[in-house]
């Protein structure tokens, strides 16, 4: 993975050295809060219900293990013991005293890390394919350029202070895993007509409020007019993104109301301008993709025979290696999931303890590096299938082997009313339900892949609008309530679900999960998924179902 | 009045007329209406010219105007209106402007490294107590990962 040289240090220590400075004027009352805000917003710190909330970056979600301790020691010595891995790869505190996070910065600096640009009306942190690098169906590793981009988006002098918050996803994948239809800009990786591998550039995809599906601005670029089209296109939004509402100020919304053609004549004009200036070298790309070169990789892994009789011989662990591994581009190494979602749990929390645990665990079996997922699990992506068993035991005594990756019950779920100002509605509480209700595991593996996303408000952390099944909190009257949708993929058939009906109050949401899953177990076809079958015959059937006892 | 020029200290050498004011010779500010207005009188008068921009205004609209102007001021309304630092990086890099660059208003001292980076040369915070906690902060990053103007 990549690291830091001279120039990253010096910069993550100057930021460091920057929000203490900050930190220690506003509390003596130097900088005022709406000042101070914009600031700690951009060092990802947020004031929330009971406590700060401080927001970690994970660029495009990968980890060395000697991370993964620094967090667990950070969650032991400056929190509760814990962590809560997010939606955008990122890691969350949820209980840092205000005063002590300059010092908790300067504890991720000593590892590479930092909270930089992780919340405020800014470029944030780029993410990924969880399986880039390993997966089958790639075109070209997409970390090189993840790394550039993060490099480019980090304290960039012009666009630190946009309309409102910008978000880039890259695939390098012919299946996109990285929900890049659904970002402000969604970068893919593809080849032309010659075989050259280039660019396809999104633009104006969101979730949130107002969910759009993002549009192509560019079929094909090529690799070195990277940097300059972005900086194109973030022009065009700085300048002429609406700051009137910030209900309407994403980029989503400016190129809706100019319309595709349009804003795509600025953008062309405005990159034709600044292209030559902004070359990338073959031999910059270059230097990037060293850092992202393949470990050593035994050529003999194929050759064990103790993963078929372990198959054979113990049902639970072959649940276990059909459910939450998956293939790997090197013959005799899988991908393995860790889930965040077993019962109990609120979704996407880890221990110190899991994560000291997690990290000997990664040193042993996966090269010292884990991945974070936008689902909120982990993956450790090159594990030799010899000691998928031994590390499948290991897994389950840290109760992180849960073998729901993909199912009902490996749920995407925000914080909610429990910890965030802005929620309308609890989310944990209802994750936690829905998963104790569903404790059959014969009845969730029949079910198959079904993803359910749950937000406790408008702001859709949880992409709840792109769940097969979506779970969003409202507030009415001072209770809360929920409403569903159906249909939504952040996949590469990319669609926003559509409402089932009225809202259900708490107590019935879980019912209501349960009846919509008893729908389709009725009336599927042969090998026919959830998502495909709400396809084919649309919400009415679900609806009959869920409001029938009204 | 001081403000930050070049990194320091200095007093301030022009004079801002407002729109009813009457044109006097030397250095003076006026709007982007009143040189609209009165562009020819201003041209030929004595002394050197200032146009005040707010985050709205166009740059390639101005283009043309920018050979009589020695100085543009950018006037942060508010600290978090983020186009003036396009506009700072139009007027320098697309448009070629020689003259200086002031940050008026409010934008805060943490934004000023970014602000010089993108061709910002003299900084004129609305609260003069903040001046030399901005001077400091011109030095907050010795690196950087963008090409920009500095």
């Amino acid at each position: 993975m990549y690291q830091y040289n001279e120039i990253d240090q010096t910069l993550v220590d100057e930021r460091v050295a920057q929000f203490r400075r900050q930190t220690q004027q506003y509390l003596k009352g130097e900088l005022n809060d709406d000042q101070f805000r914009a600031l700690r917003l951009r060092n990802g710190l947020y004031i929330q219900t009971h406590a700060p909330m401080l927001r970690i970056a994970v660029p495009y979600g990968l980890l060395s293990t000697q991370q993964l301790r620094k967090i667990a020691h950070i969650a032991r010595h400056y929190d509760k013991n814990y962590c809560h891995f997010t939606t955008r790869q990122n890691i969350q505190f949820n209980w840092p005293k205000l005063e002590q996070v300059p010092d908790i910065l300067a504890e991720l600096a000593t590892v590479q890390m930092h909270a930089i640009q992780t919340s405020g009306n800014c470029m944030r942190n780029t993410t990924t394919d969880h399986l880039a690098g390993v997966c089958v169906d790639e075109i070209e590793d997409p970390r090189p350029y993840c790394e550039l981009i993060r490099q480019w988006t980090t304290l960039h002098p012009e666009f630190d202070y946009l309309p409102r918050k910008f978000k880039i996803a890259v695939s390098g994948a012919r299946h996109d895993r990285a929900a890049t239809q659904f970002h402000d800009i969604g970068v893919h990786l593809v080849e032309n007509d010659v075989g050259e591998i280039g660019f396809k550039i999104l633009v104006g995809g969101g979730l949130g409020r107002t969910p759009i599906i993002g549009q192509v601005i560019k079929p094909y670029l090529e690799k070195k007019h990277l940097l300059s089209y972005l900086e194109a296109i973030l022009r065009i939004y700085n300048l002429y993104g609406r700051r009137d509402n910030k209900y309407k100020a994403r980029i989503k919304i400016l190129v809706k109301e100019a319309g595709l053609a349009k804003f795509t004549d600025k953008v062309e004009s405005e990159w034709l301008q600044i292209r030559d200036r902004l070359e990338l070298s073959e031999q910059r790309i270059a230097e990037l993709k060293k850092h992202f070169t393949a470990p050593a990789y035994d050529s003999d892994a194929e050759a064990d025979t103790s993963l078929a009789q372990a198959l054979s011989e113990n049902k639970a662990f072959a649940l276990w290696y059909k459910q939450n591994t998956v293939a790997h581009k090197i013959p005799g190494y899988r991908a393995v999931f860790l889930s965040l979602k077993a019962k109990d749990v609120a979704p996407g929390d880890m221990t110190d303890q899991q994560l000291d645990e997690v990290a000997d665990l990664a040193d042993n079996y996966s090269f010292g590096e884990v991945r974070t997922t936008h689902r909120q699990n982990l993956v450790f992506a090159d594990v030799k299938q010899a000691d998928l068993y031994s590390l499948w035991q290991q897994l389950a005594a840290l109760e992180l082997a849960t073998p729901n990756i993909g199912t009902v019950t490996d749920m995407i779920c925000c914080p909610g009313l429990d910890f965030c100002s802005l929620a309308n509605a609890g989310s944990i509480g209802i994750a936690k339900e829905i998963n104790q209700a569903l404790d059959d595991m014969d009845y969730i593996h029949d079910i198959g892949d079904v993803k359910i996303n749950m937000s406790g408000c408008m702001n859709g952390c949880a992409h709840q609008s792109v769940g097969h099944i979506g779970i969003l909190g409202v507030d009415k009257k001072g209770t809360e309530w929920y409403q569903i949708t159906l249909g939504g993929s952040s996949e590469n058939e990319a669609a926003i679900g559509e409402r089932l009906g009225p809202s259900v109050a708490k107590h019935e949401v879980t019912q209501t999960i349960l009846a919509i899953l008893e729908v389709y177990v009725q009336l599927r076809q042969e090998d026919e998924s959830f998502l495909q079958m709400v396809n084919r015959v649309g919400i009415e059937p679900f609806k009959e179902k869920v409001y029938a006892a009204h | 009045m001081q403000l930050i020029k070049n990194q320091q200290l200095v007093n301030d050498q022009w004079l801002r007329l407002s729109d009813d004011d009457a044109l006097v010779t030397g250095n003076i500010i006026v709007s982007l209406n009143r040189w609209q207005q009165d562009k020819s009188e201003l041209v030929k008068r004595d002394g050197a010219v200032g146009v005040k921009l707010a985050p709205a205004d166009d740059v390639a609209s101005i283009a043309n105007d920018l050979a009589h102007w020695q100085l543009v001021e950018l006037y942060f309304p508010d600290f978090a209106d983020g186009r003036l630092f396009s506009t700072a990086w139009l007027l320098r890099e697309r448009y070629g402007f020689k003259g200086e660059i002031r940050a008026t208003g409010q934008f805060m001292p943490d934004q000023a490294f970014y602000l010089a980076r993108v061709g910002v040369d003299a900084f004129q915070p609305a609260n003069s107590a903040v001046l030399s906690g901005t001077l400091a902060c011109l030095a907050d990053f010795s690196v950087n990962y963008q090409v920009s103007v500095n």
